[in-house]
């Protein structure tokens, strides 16, 4: 079984990027990436995680890393992909931190948020201490990848027992400059014991060209902390985007991650936790919207490590035209994790005929006192409810609009910061609403 | 009919019982009452078999045998029944199949014919006016997807039907609106008779308002701290638990 | 309540005994010699000696699947003898001369081929290793105009029925298994219906493997003609053994349109021992191909075999066609089960439904695997899905892989699944209320099972009943 696609252009590239100047805390973990993408390479569709993802576009392209030009980007250009003017916000313009586009001065006490170079000397610990290991490597050729490029990224730090009120926005934006490139950003996030905060990870393309986004972050949230981890993707329509989020939670922690994708031809996103502590949870929640010809993957990962633990899954996609939604949840009990309450719902919802899902909502349980269920469905607009509002006088269109919003909706309104939820709910009604035009 | 003596008892190693005396007689009401963690529970599930526990020391006499020798299944055959706190689901199994099986399992104790299905619909169809539930429920998976009064009604209902000697009634009042309440407790008053007893227990006074208690005890720290008339109902409920609490202590 | 349920799950397998009886049989191995041998052996025409030739070679260019969620030692294909018959059968297909050995083996598994004493009327084709003893009812078949034979028979006597409908489902290059089946399958059970003929009675194979180092690889093949109905049973069991034996069966079903095919398979070969020692490999393909406006329908109780592999699918060809799969399927002592279905959704209206219930206790694995397809075309498609199961201790594990791929946004799919545990509280529960502790569980596990026990027909119900200990009464109703 052919299990790799042999990537000899990234492979070269990233064999020059292990082998430049680094800082000692990033470079076993560079040598490592290396070692693994150059054993492994990039999946094929034969590897069931990637059963219906096909990633040999990536793997044939010949794309070298972003140079971070960010002279052609202006604070106007952001500013509709900024939720509040008022949140600190690191922007990264063609893979590189671009400081004079971000605002980090208005960080309140106990969080700190640093780009990874400047991080790597004055959060030492914290870095060394979680960097490779919730994403190892050898986790896939995507994470290899991305370690074999260590250099730029993030990393967030809440102290114990902060509550951060307002939250800490990250954005990507690649614009023509970085057409033809890649960038490999790291994220690490740690919200130490009883602290909470809000973080949102975007992802903008300015351009319809073609670039290469491959992103990694890893998460600690520790014993009795919450962390609302939102990730935007609004990629360009031509960009690949690949990104895997790898968290471990502690006792009684909360991590809440939502994903939002609306972007780029072809998207994958993983959010893999470990409930790693007795009385955690996690809650993952996303939307995807997708037209054209896009494909999009969101793939979950929750193992149950320890007893008493809830998990609670509520994803949704609306595909139109002859796009291509993919869902793969997985949930994974393990012997000693008794008392599991784990609950997964995906709902699909496709507006055309050409439009396409593949899901497979998994189960694996090795503990008997277990609660776990997870329902999927896929359909179109409940005709009985199109009539019944027609009935009313609502005509056919707007309709239609209304219930396909109000199905995105119902995932929306769980995004706990008003802010965002409401911006988030805008661009959908927006979207639904400008099908007509 | 019982007598309990000097019971102890624990669960997983943890002392939870630690010297209760109590007698019930042949047509009493007894109501426990007592604060959270009292050990009141406990002593319902004791009653009844409940494998977690462990019986450390004393003894449990019923019609003047040793009650903790006979396995549940034995003890719910000789009268025994225990109306649970938190009725149990078991999707698939009709209520109506599970009820004339438990009857049947009774009979059969007795060395009684078991009852068909029509003998046996027409003796539930009575009882269920008593408890004014729809008979419907009886072609429903047993307690699956029933509400909490539902569930709590559906335990006065089997009560009728096994028509037991001693019924003990845990928390059957906890998260009942006052109707259901009222409801429930006139099923219990309804199968009161001379020849059988209840034990009531419960943390608030409002169903001793309904089903009236030949005696009161207070439970605390696994011992039974006073007992007395109906009026101490009545007076936990003015002045709570502390005082007496306190005056223990 | 576990030493209950031990009880339960950790029977003595009761079919377990072996019937010695003088045997032909092939000596270990497999080549292009062994498929010629079975082919001469059962006087086939040249057409079928060049099918299994076919699928011979391309069995040795295909690899072993590995994605099933189980684990075993490799298999030694060289090693298991491809042809084993009692020497006392003659291949006439009628009952009147069997061995009276074999019939009292048969009397021993509760099979009577006798039709005088048989009460309820099943026709049975009583398969004995690699081939058929004999086939009852066939005279009172016959004047129905239905055919219900040996294969090896079928081939003779029916050989263009035969021709014309063998592969067309489950072609030899289908799998691994089913180009090792096609090679080398030595008997099993033909069926046809003619059109508009409602089968008076249940048809039913019954698969018995007696030799050690044998495997066994029947094949069964039903053509149910154009308005017909016919309800089918199959039953396994085979002697306790301390190596593991092959089994890869093939059964296809063809609906034509406007017929139903009912399909139950009670699955009782032996499980191995609580170490893992032992056992059938069932590794068996399993499809149905249904034309317009017909139904299939597959209802399995799996309780046998150390490893099962099999996922009875249908292929929704024909507009306003039905699949339907109901399984209950337990893994304990070191069972593992991978179990489910396909429905591949390709006419316009069709539906298929899916009820799966595992129960695994012990060490037992047990995985439901089951992939619903809508096609482009299929217009108004439905499916539900419905997969629940149910964990006894925590030594077992329970695992559900359901691949849902929608390539229509007129199909409507619902699937839920959970999990849940036999628990002290519902035993003691039903304990506190009279109930022995094994009344208890029976009545919790039928009450699970509920929704497969009732399309189940009665005499398989009874025998289900049988094995896994519960009373039918409380779920049915």
């Amino acid at each position: 079984m052919n299990t790799m696609i042999a990537a000899p252009a990234l492979l070269s590239q990233a064999t020059a990027a292990s082998a430049s100047e680094a800082p000692e805390a990033l470079r076993a973990e560079r040598a490592a990436g290396h070692r693994e993408f150059e054993a492994n390479g990039l999946p094929t569709t034969k590897v069931e995680d990637w059963h219906y993802t096909s990633v040999s576009a990536i793997a044939e392209s010949t794309f070298a890393p972003m140079q971070g030009d960010a002279s052609g980007v202006t604070a106007e250009q952001l500013a509709p992909y900024i939720f509040s003017t008022s949140w600190p916000t690191l922007v990264f313009v063609n893979g590189v931190y671009a400081p004079s586009l971000s605002q980090t001065d208005n960080l309140p006490a106990g969080i700190r948020v640093l780009p990874l170079a400047q991080a790597v000397g004055e959060l030492g610990d914290v870095v060394t201490r979680q960097l490779g290991t919730l994403a190892p490597a050898a986790r896939d050729g995507f994470t290899a990848l991305n370690a074999s490029f260590l250099g730029e990224g993030v990393v967030v730090h809440v102290s114990k027992e902060m509550v951060i009120d307002v939250p800490v926005h990250l954005l990507f934006v690649v614009n023509d400059a970085g057409v033809g490139g890649m960038q490999h950003p790291r994220i690490l996030m740690l919200a130490e014991r009883h602290a909470r905060a809000t973080v949102i990870e975007s992802w903008v393309g300015l351009t319809d060209g073609t670039y290469f986004s491959n992103a990694v972050t890893e998460v600690t949230v520790e014993s009795g902390a919450t962390l609302h981890h939102l990730k935007v993707q609004r990629e360009g329509r031509n960009a690949y985007h690949v990104g895997t989020i790898e968290a471990r939670q502690g006792r009684d922690s909360h991590y809440v991650n939502f994903a939002f994708t609306t972007g780029a031809q072809l998207s994958r996103t993983n959010v893999y936790t470990v409930l790693d502590g007795e009385g955690c949870g996690t809650t993952l929640n996303g939307l995807t919207m997708l037209d054209g010809e896009q494909h999009g993957d969101v793939q979950t990962r929750i193992e149950h490590a320890q007893p008493k633990c809830f998990s609670r899954q509520m994803y949704k996609s609306i595909l139109d035209d002859t796009s291509h939604g993919v869902f793969n949840g997985k949930v994974f009990v393990q012997s000693i994790a008794q008392q599991t309450d784990g609950k997964q719902t995906n709902n699909t919802m496709l507006l055309s005929k050409t439009a396409q899902v593949d899901a497979k909502p998994q189960l694996e349980i090795f503990a008997d006192d277990v609660k776990c269920t997870h329902g999927a469905t896929v359909g179109r607009i409940d005709e009985t409810a199109l009539f019944y509002m027609k009935s009313r006088g609502i005509d056919n269109d707007t309709s239609r609009q209304l219930l396909t919003y109000a199905f995105a909706a119902d995932v929306l309104e769980t995004i706990e910061n008003e802010t965002i939820r409401d911006e988030l709910e805008r661009i959908t009604m927006r979207r639904f609403t400008s099908v007509t035009d | 009919m019982l007598e309990i003596r000097d019971l102890h008892a624990a669960v997983d190693g943890t002392p939870i019982l630690k010297g209760i005396s109590l007698t019930v007689n042949a047509g009493e009401v007894h109501a426990v009452m007592g604060p959270n963690g009292s050990g009141k529970s406990t002593l319902a599930q004791v009653l009844a078999g409940h494998p977690a526990y462990e019986i450390t020391g004393g003894e449990i006499l019923y019609h003047g045998e040793n009650l903790a020798e006979m396995d549940a299944e034995v003890r719910a055959q000789q009268g025994v029944f225990l109306a649970f706190q938190y009725p149990v689901e078991i999707p698939g199994v009709s209520n109506a199949y599970f009820l004339r099986a438990a009857y049947n399992a009774k009979r059969k104790a007795k060395g009684l014919d078991e009852v068909d299905p029509m003998e046996f619909l027409d003796l539930v169809e009575e009882q269920l006016k008593l408890v004014d539930m729809d008979p419907a429920m009886l072609h429903r998976s047993v307690n699956a997807g029933f509400s909490g009064g539902e569930k709590k009604r559906n335990e006065i209902l089997q009560m009728a039907v096994l028509t037991p000697t001693l019924a003990i009634l845990d928390e059957t009042d906890s998260g009942l609106d006052i109707d259901a309440l009222r409801i429930v407790a006139n099923g219990v008053n309804a199968l009161k008779r001379p020849d059988n007893a209840a034990i009531v227990v419960t943390h608030y006074q409002r169903l001793l308002n309904y089903i009236v208690p030949d005696y009161v005890h207070v439970l605390a720290g696994g011992r039974i701290v006073k007992s007395g008339g109906k009026e101490l109902a009545l007076e936990l409920e003015a002045r709570g638990y502390d005082w007496l609490l306190e005056a223990v202590a | 309540m576990s030493a209950t349920i031990d009880q339960l799950v950790n029977r003595e397998y009761q079919y377990g005994f072996s019937t010695d009886i003088e045997a032909e049989t092939l000596p270990p191995g497999l080549s292009e010699e062994t498929v010629r041998f079975i082919s001469a052996k059962k006087q086939e025409p040249e057409w079928l000696l060049e099918w299994r030739l076919k699928a011979y070679r391309r069995w040795l260019t295909m690899k072993e699947p590995h994605w099933p969620n189980v684990t075993y030692e490799p298999i030694d294909y060289q090693a298991s003898s491809y042809y084993s018959a009692p020497k006392s059968i003659k291949g006439v297909g009628s009952l009147d001369e069997v061995d009276p050995k074999l019939l009292e083996t048969y009397a021993k598994l509760g099979i009577s081929l006798n039709e005088q004493k048989r009460m309820n009327g099943v026709a049975v084709d009583a398969v004995f290793d690699s081939v058929s003893v004999g086939t009852s009812f066939r005279e009172e078949l016959a004047k129905e105009g239905i055919i219900f034979c040996s294969f090896g028979e079928a081939v003779r006597e029916h050989g263009d029925l035969v021709r014309q409908y063998l592969g067309t489902v489950i072609p030899y290059s289908d799998n691994f298994f089913a180009a090792l089946n096609s090679a080398v399958f030595s008997d099993g059970s033909f069926c046809y219906i003619p059109k508009g003929v409602k089968c008076p009675m249940e048809l039913s194979t019954y698969f018995r493997i007696n030799q050690a180092t044998t495997g066994q690889f029947e094949r069964t093949l039903i053509v149910a003609d154009e308005g017909s109905y016919v309800s089918y049973l199959e039953g396994c069991t085979a002697p306790k053994r301390d190596t593991n034996q092959l089994h890869a069966a093939v059964v296809e079903i063809i609906a034509l349109d406007s017929a139903t095919v009912k399909y139950s398979t009670v699955q009782n070969w032996y499980a191995g021992d609580e170490n893992g020692l032992g056992g059938i490999y069932n590794f068996v393909t399993k499809r149905g191909k249904a034309m317009k406006n017909a139904k299939i329908s597959w209802t399995q109780v799996e309780t046998g075999s150390a490893i099962t592999w099999k996922y009875p699918s249908v292929i929704l060809q024909g507009d306003n066609s039905v699949g339907e799969f109901y399984s209950v399927a337990v893994a304990s002592k070191m069972q593992q089960a991978d179990t489910g279905t396909k429905m591949i959704h390709i006419g316009r209206n069709t539906k298929s439904n899916i009820v799966s219930k595992g129960i695994s206790a012990m060490k037992g694995q047990n995985s439901y695997r089951g992939k619903v397809h809508i096609l482009p075309k299929a217009e108004g498609a439905r499916n539900y899905t419905q997969c629940d199961s149910m964990l006894v201790g925590n030594e077992c594990g329970a695992h559900t892989f359901p691949y849902i791929e929608v390539q229509n946004n007129s199909a409507i799919l619902e699937h839920e699944a959970s999990t849940s545990k036999i628990g002290e509280d519902q035993i003691f529960y039903l304990k506190q209320r009279g109930l022995d502790a094994e009344q208890a569980v029976s009545m919790i596990v039928s009450g699970f099972c509920k929704e497969v026990f009732k399309e189940l027909p009665m005499e398989f119900a009874l025998e289900a009943q049988q094995l896994l200990g519960i009373t039918l009464e409380g779920s049915v109703g």
